[in-house]
């Protein structure tokens, strides 16, 4: 590649031809503000705020999208580039409703950091002309707030090309465009699968999470029995969600807060991560064997299940009848568990703690009742628990390491990898190995399904049979391996799919998330695997006792009425 | 001075649309010229001529060829920019309905001479009585063999079709224009890269305006020697100027650049309408300078006006009467901007409402200093930070009203009301 040449207020720098200003300017440690540019996404130069001069020319240049050329004289710090983003920030100011001290972004906005960065210490100089659209709370996942709208269009890429689900769009022109659904149509109305990847982006107040918490409040004030369940992604994301470094696996400590927050019994998603493989597997198992509906298609994701049931609703016989690790343990909680420890279910407020904004929508499904109750009273999200620990006073980094109450406070390695994308998969093929070969499977690491990589596949003998499998994550991925699915010309026998990007680790319930955070969290959940004493499904004795006491087997017709589900054409809502 | 019709030369002229009448008036011929040449021989005659921009801006035409002629790419296109959006303008309408088939002409030489098969011409959707003459026009080339496969016998094929804009100003915007043919809403995009590089359908492209194009097809007529004889040494060839507002006769008019403005309006056009005496004229459309009557005495030449702090644009001179206020007329144009904003960047967006109202404000008598002070600090920033061309240029008009008629301004202002500003209906706040 070709080096050119340029200096940043005076100083020399020497980047590949094609590089921004942002980039060699970050080279140097020339810090220039921005607002709508994101790591991750693509380029959109519309906020202005990163202008800089450029010697010889008129114009100013947005330093995210100009590339340096060979010569290049550029400013980032003259009085006029320092003047032009004051001007274009306070225009900013003055049509955003500034109510931050009851904001739920207020510590975590990006508009807030701009303006503090700038020196933003005077009155305006325009007069405010906030506008007073009607907030948007009709999703169970996400709040959206067009007041505070600054228009920067991260969540139009994030829904429209990453996530291909075409919910947000512009409307109106000039001061009197907005994003919104189309045709005013409100949140719950639309095609939206509540992933969430929208709010990870939002760099304001404008799309938010639905926040949960007085649900919680109320069930515990109530005098409710609160139980709680974890899911794998959350130990390695809450310390993160607190301030702690990336990555830090807090699995002991996060059971003591939730103690405190006063759940009589802490339990582990791990578990019926466990027990889905062992129900999935076996249906995969008998599809093969009896020539059912193939490929089958991973069901633990709520926000995939819905873009399944909306965009290719004649294709949900592909979806494993399987409930998702959260559903699963729900039926189980006031069945089998009430049951075992004498709890009169009625009375149970079963609480999911999710890195995830659509299992909100999932266990408010109609159908999700099949232990004569509703399964999972509140799915909450990091984001929702971090704030709980927060208000509570918790000192969370100085929390003593608490075991999981049992039963179901065990989970295997193959449950923890749920976390990450491929996971799911792997865990399935550990046990379906050695349940069809009968051998031990000698390396567990199926690496092929590991990674970043939008769509991964591999193949797998199983004593003579070769099974074909497929990885997607990101619901744009999702879409290539579907098109072919749904044209009969895929050949794979098993896919798994996650709607966010990463996986579960990447989901919209999660600290705010970026390519390089979701690299690292993954490294730590595989890593903390490794150690684990019990690393396959069929092997936790949690597994094997519930379908000794409880289950007479997988997919057994127990296991279908409690464990399993079945889906809803929403085609119409398109 | 003299009209001078070489665009307008087949104006009034019967069946023009026909390609045959066309032909029978030596056209066709350039076209035939060009099929002999490559595109490197083309581009050169094109920058002997001395051609620039029709449109506005004033970029030399050979070098926009050049810049899609040297991107290799199988599949290149030719845009024809017939959204003629500026208030007060339409010499393209004019063009187009008297003589459609020099701009086709002018478009397969433009297409031969960068590699590109296929051209689009993006009509002004104001415009519905000119699309069945365009289209009548092209399907009369495709039958004389001046488009489609094999043209006049050679091996050179290009399809030319219609695309409708919906009404947006923006859309004249040249990448704003592509996301429209695209199907997609009509904003620009950033540069680089540059359309010559990655334009319609991210394909190199070379947009130009009608009489642009038009243009050429006459250069090859009649040879670049003969155009380069024709205005001054850095604007060559006619131009097409509408005279609209307070004048005697408004109109499409045809002149060798470097026509003296001030010759233009009183000798040519009658002078002020009604016997009234003139308050200002602006240069090049809606986002040109108000010029006060003792700074009319200019020729009419890209460079010249561009270095007097004017804009020759598209060749518009809209002519104000002094039965006008000139704050009120500013505030009409500045209405205008904010409404055509496409809303995308933030300085647009947010800043032409602001100018807007605060001229609206001093307009109705309640402005000061403060607010004159508050519009020069939008007005630096709309002419550096914005994303496209309608932003820098959208507060040209404030600007030059701020500089040219200061005296009018501070009459308006802490509580002078004017009469005439307040009887108008105007602003958007």
């Amino acid at each position: 590649m070709a080096m050119v040449h340029a200096t940043i207020n005076g100083i020399s720098v020497a980047v590949e031809a094609g590089t921004t200003i942002l980039e060699a300017a970050k080279k140097i440690h020339v810090n220039i503000p921005t607002l709508c540019y994101h790591e991750d996404l693509a380029v959109k130069a519309v906020c202005r705020i990163c202008v800089v001069e450029i010697a010889g020319m008129k114009l100013m240049q947005t330093a995210c999208s100009y590339p340096v050329s060979e010569g290049m004289v550029i400013y980032t710090d003259s009085p006029k580039v320092l003047k032009a983003r004051k001007t274009i920030l306070e225009l900013i100011l003055a049509h955003h409703q500034q109510n931050c001290l009851s904001c739920a972004k207020n510590g975590s906005c990006e508009l807030q950091n701009l303006a503090a960065e700038l020196n933003m210490s005077h009155a305006l100089h325009f007069d405010p002309e906030t506008t007073n659209f009607p907030i948007d709370d009709s999703s169970p996942s996400i709040v959206r707030d067009p007041n505070k709208c600054i228009q920067c269009r991260r969540c139009l890429e994030v829904c429209n090309t990453i996530q291909t689900v075409g919910v947000l769009s512009v409307e109106g022109r000039g001061h009197d465009s907005k994003i919104c659904p189309p045709y005013g149509k409100q949140m719950v109305d639309t095609a939206c699968v509540n992933c969430g990847q929208c709010l990870q982006v939002c760099p304001v107040g404008a799309i938010t999470l639905h926040d949960n918490e007085d649900r919680y409040m109320a069930a515990r004030e109530a005098g409710k029995t609160m139980v709680v369940q974890i899911a794998p992604s959350v130990r390695t994301t809450i310390a993160e969600a607190l301030g702690e470094e990336v990555g830090t696996v807090s699995t002991g400590r996060l059971v003591s807060a939730l103690k405190i927050l006063g759940f009589q019994y802490v339990l582990d998603t791990d578990f019926s991560a466990d027990l889905t493989i062992m129900e999935e597997g076996t249906e995969l198992l008998q599809r093969i064997q009896n020539g059912g509906t193939l490929p089958m298609i991973t069901s633990c994701c709520p926000g995939w299940v819905k873009f399944c049931e909306t965009f290719y609703s004649h294709e949900t016989e592909h979806l494993s009848t399987a409930k998702s690790p959260q559903q699963m343990f729900g039926a189980i909680i006031k069945t089998y568990f009430a049951q075992k420890l004498k709890l009169e279910p009625g009375n149970i407020f079963s609480v999911s703690i999710m890195p995830c904004t659509a299992k909100k929508f999932e266990c408010a499904r109609p159908e999700m009742h099949a232990s004569g109750y509703r399964d999972v009273d509140l799915a909450l999200t990091v984001l929702e628990l971090a704030r709980m620990i927060r208000a509570t006073g918790i000192n969370f980094a100085e929390l003593p390491e608490t075991p999981f109450d049992q039963p179901f406070g065990t989970g295997s390695g193959a449950g923890e990898i749920f976390a990450a994308t491929g996971g799911v998969m792997e865990a399935a093929l550990r046990t379906v190995y050695e349940i069809v070969t009968g051998k031990t499977l000698e390396k567990l690491e199926f690496t092929a399904v590991r990674g970043v990589e939008g769509v991964k596949e591999t193949s797998v003998d199983l004593g003579g049979t070769v099974v074909k499998v497929a990885v997607a994550h990101g619901l744009g991925n999702a879409r290539k391996i579907m098109d072919a699915v749904a044209r009969g010309k895929s050949e794979y026998h098993f896919i798994e799919i996650m709607a966010c990007p990463g996986g579960c680790i990447g989901g919209g319930g999660n600290p705010t998330r970026s390519w390089q955070k979701v690299r690292q969290r993954t490294a730590a959940v595989y890593e903390q695997e490794k150690e684990l004493p019990i690393r396959k499904s069929h092997e936790n004795p949690a597994i094997k006792e519930i379908y000794h006491e409880f289950l007479p087997g997988p997919c057994s017709r127990k296991s279908e009425r409690l464990l399993h589900t079945h889906y809803i054409n929403r085609q119409d809502i398109l | 001075m003299e009209q001078m019709k070489v665009l307008l030369r087949n104006q009034g002229k019967p069946d023009m649309e026909d390609a045959k009448a066309y032909i029978a008036t030596g056209g066709y011929d350039g076209l035939k010229r060009a099929l002999e040449m490559d595109g490197a021989e083309i581009i050169e005659e094109l920058k002997k001529s001395g051609l620039r921009g029709r449109g506005g801006a004033g970029f030399p035409t050979w070098l926009k060829l050049k810049f899609a002629f040297d991107t290799e790419s199988a599949e290149k296109y030719i845009v024809c920019n017939a959204d003629e959006g500026e208030p007060g303008t339409n010499k393209d309408r004019v063009l187009m309905s008297c003589d459609p088939h020099s701009l086709l002409e002018g478009m397969v030489i433009a297409g031969r001479a960068i590699g590109a098969h296929v051209g689009y011409i993006y009509l002004r959707a104001e415009y519905p009585q000119v699309r069945p003459i365009l289209q009548r026009a092209i399907d009369s080339a495709y039958t004389c063999h001046a488009l489609g496969k094999h043209i006049f016998g050679s091996d050179f094929e290009f399809d030319i079709s219609i695309r409708s804009g919906a009404g947006a100003y923006v859309c004249g915007e040249e990448t704003a224009l592509f996301e429209s043919i695209e199907g997609k809403r009509g904003e620009p995009r950033y540069k680089p890269p540059f359309p010559g590089v990655h334009g319609l359908f991210g394909k190199p492209t070379a947009l130009n305006n009608v009489e642009t194009l038009a243009n050429i097809s006459h250069i090859f007529r009649n040879g670049a020697i003969w155009f380069a004889g024709i205005g001054t040494k850095g604007s060559t060839g006619t131009k097409l100027f509408t005279v609209a507002g307070n004048v005697a006769h408004r109109g499409v008019y045809e002149f060798p650049m470097g026509i003296n403005l001030k010759a233009l309006i009183y000798e040519n056009c009658g002078g002020i309408a009604d016997g009234k005496g003139l308050l200002a004229v602006q240069t090049g459309g809606s986002s040109g300078p108000f010029i006060r009557p003792d700074q009319i005495d200019i020729p009419l030449d890209i460079d010249f006006v561009a270095a007097s702090g004017g804009r020759l644009g598209c060749g518009t001179v809209f002519v104000i009467d002094d039965s006008n206020c000139i704050l009120d007329i500013v505030r009409n144009t500045q209405d205008f901007f904010a409404y055509e904003s496409c809303g995308q960047c933030t300085p647009c967006r947010e800043g032409t409402i602001r100018v807007a109202q605060i001229v609206d404000k001093i307009c109705r008598g309640d402005g000061s200093m403060v607010d004159v002070r508050a519009l020069q600090e939008l007005i630096d920033m709309l002419r550096v930070a914005p994303l496209c061309g309608l932003g820098h240029s959208s507060a040209v008009p404030i600007a030059s009203v701020l500089q040219n008629f200061m005296p009018e301004v501070e009459k308006h202002l802490d509580g002078d009301a004017c009469v005439w500003c307040n009887t108008q209906k105007g602003g958007r706040s």
